[in-house]
């Protein structure tokens, strides 16, 4: 069963949130989603310096089979994209926690997100 | 819809499947990874359920002259040991499935034997098409789909693996066995032999096998042929890697190419039409018709291979643009994993299908630049 990292919240979306400095966080996708899409080939993150908003499209990921939107879990402007996983995508597979993170926001405002508890048992992942 | 399940489903699950319906069947989509499965059967082999397909007998007297009239292809024209790819069309020429037919050594009493192999979904309908068709032959048609079970390995590694099951004194009727033939093989399977019918046919664009059994000795032969692999030789391989590997290798598939709405020479399939044959066949008039009329060489649309220029796939049902008009649509699309750019297969009008001609695909918006080419994608060296 897929691991649900119990450090971090989530979004309905399966974007995981981790709280760094201040108001910075850093956005991935959950080991759920990734089981889901299968092997992962493309991903296309928002620009930094962008603006996002919660709950709204703000990249794509593209796996073998296809291709999902990737939300925004929080408000705010873009200040880091990963561009580890823009070269080699599979990164996100193998480590969708760690290296496999995509992008860092200066957030304004959350979205509704969920505990690693609440995400888990709502999606069948494992804490 | 109800839901099937293979003699190989406890395997499966054993391996840790992940799985998905097809055809109203739960098969495995992939084991690990859809990508290493992919890399396997390129490289060494992989092990495949295809239990889902149909397996439709058809015997006696006048069981050539039959499927002569049923399929669009000349079966009677086939050797004993052959396998021939065909359609069975209806009147109006639409591609009620494509199938594969074995034609058997004859029975004792001297009666013809043909085995007919349709896709999952299509299994039904295809056995009950044949009876009807059968009213005025001297033949039997049997379903045996429910009671038959059929493994792939395919790959380059397939052969030295499978010879590990067979006696040394048969090991020639494996290797000598030819593409798109058929023979019976003792294997040895849970400590007795068992004649099984192995054919080197598969979807994948490898050398491979089909191994037809039945579902009372499904588990064993495939434990027996993961047994006998060595560490890296052979991997279970899902539907997933079998939907890429064959759109790498140019293979239409039912429901996405090939339609009761299509037609043979839109998809590229009319040398697989016999309008040669003297006898009639169902669809005869209307694929003549489509044939004089240019269908997929002058007129309509047509099958075409699309390679991607940038990274992003096109995907089943994007439109595919000429100067941003809609010249065509997608029909089956992804990265290719053996070549590393996108593949894609779309029917687009025919002043637009040149090897070479310069089309776009539709991504959700974004125009992505393609190129028309040859099919297939990928060939394998010999």
């Amino acid at each position: 069963m897929a691991k649900v990292a119990p450090e971090l919240q989530y979004s309905d979306e399966h974007e995981w949130v981790a709280r760094e400095a201040g108001n910075l966080v850093s956005i991935g996708i959950s080991a759920v989603a990734t089981d889901a899409l299968g092997d992962i080939v493309y991903v296309d993150l928002p620009e930094v310096g962008a603006t996002v908003t919660a709950g709204e499209t703000c990249g794509e990921v593209e796996s073998t089979k296809s291709v999902s939107d990737l939300y925004s879990p929080v408000a705010g402007e873009v200040t880091e994209t990963n561009s580890a996983v823009v070269d080699d995508p599979a990164l996100i597979n193998s480590d969708p926690y760690g290296a496999g993170w995509l992008f860092k926001v200066a957030a304004e405002s959350d979205g509704p997100l969920l505990s690693a508890e609440e995400y888990a048992s709502k999606n069948g992942g494992e804490l | 819809m109800t839901e099937n399940y293979t003699a190989l489903y406890e395997e499966h699950k054993k391996l840790g499947a992940s799985f998905t319906d097809f055809g109203g069947w739960q098969m495995p989509l992939k084991y690990s990874s859809e990508l290493a499965e992919h890399h396997a059967v390129r490289n060494a082999a992989g092990l495949f359920d295809l239990s889902h397909m149909g397996e439709v007998w058809v015997t006696g007297p006048d069981a050539a002259a039959f499927l002569d009239y049923a399929l669009v292809g000349k079966i009677s024209a086939m050797s004993v040991g052959k396998a021939k790819y065909s359609l069975i069309c209806q009147e109006d020429g639409g591609i009620i499935d494509d199938l594969i037919t074995y034609r058997r050594p004859v029975a004792e009493d001297g009666t013809d034997r043909f085995l007919v192999v349709p896709n999952a979904g299509n299994a039904v309908v295809v056995a009950e098409a044949l009876a009807e068709r059968a009213a005025n032959f001297d033949v039997v048609v049997d379903d045996a789909s429910a009671d038959t079970s059929l493994i792939a390995v395919q790959g380059p590694k397939a052969e030295a693996i499978l010879l590990r099951l067979v006696p040394a004194a048969q090991h020639e009727l494996v290797t000598g066995l030819k593409y798109y033939a058929a023979v019976e093989v003792p294997f040895m399977v849970a400590g007795s032999s068992k004649d099984l019918l192995l054919a080197r046919t598969g979807y994948t664009g490898e050398d491979g096998f089909e191994i037809f059994v039945d579902n009372a000795d499904a588990a064993a032969l495939w434990q027996a042929i993961s047994a006998v692999a060595e560490e890296g030789e052979l991997v279970p391989a899902g539907l997933a890697c079998r939907d890429s590997l064959r759109l790498e290798a140019g293979m239409p598939l039912y429901g996405n190419e090939l339609s009761r709405e299509g037609n043979p020479y839109a998809a590229g399939l009319g040398p697989v039409v016999s309008l040669a044959k003297v006898s009639d066949f169902v669809g005869r008039a209307a694929l003549e018709a489509l044939k004089a009329g240019g269908a997929g060489s002058t007129s309509g649309r047509k099958l075409v291979g699309l390679k991607g220029l940038g990274r992003r796939a096109g995907r089943g049902h994007y439109p595919v643009l000429k100067d941003g008009n809609v010249v065509g649509e997608v029909t089956s699309g992804q990265p290719s994993p053996t070549l590393g750019y996108p593949v894609a297969l779309a029917y687009v009008d025919v002043e637009h299908s040149e090897v070479g001609t310069a089309l776009d695909i539709d991504l959700r918006g974004k125009a992505e630049p393609f190129e028309v080419v040859a099919l297939p994608f990928y060939k394998r060296q010999k």
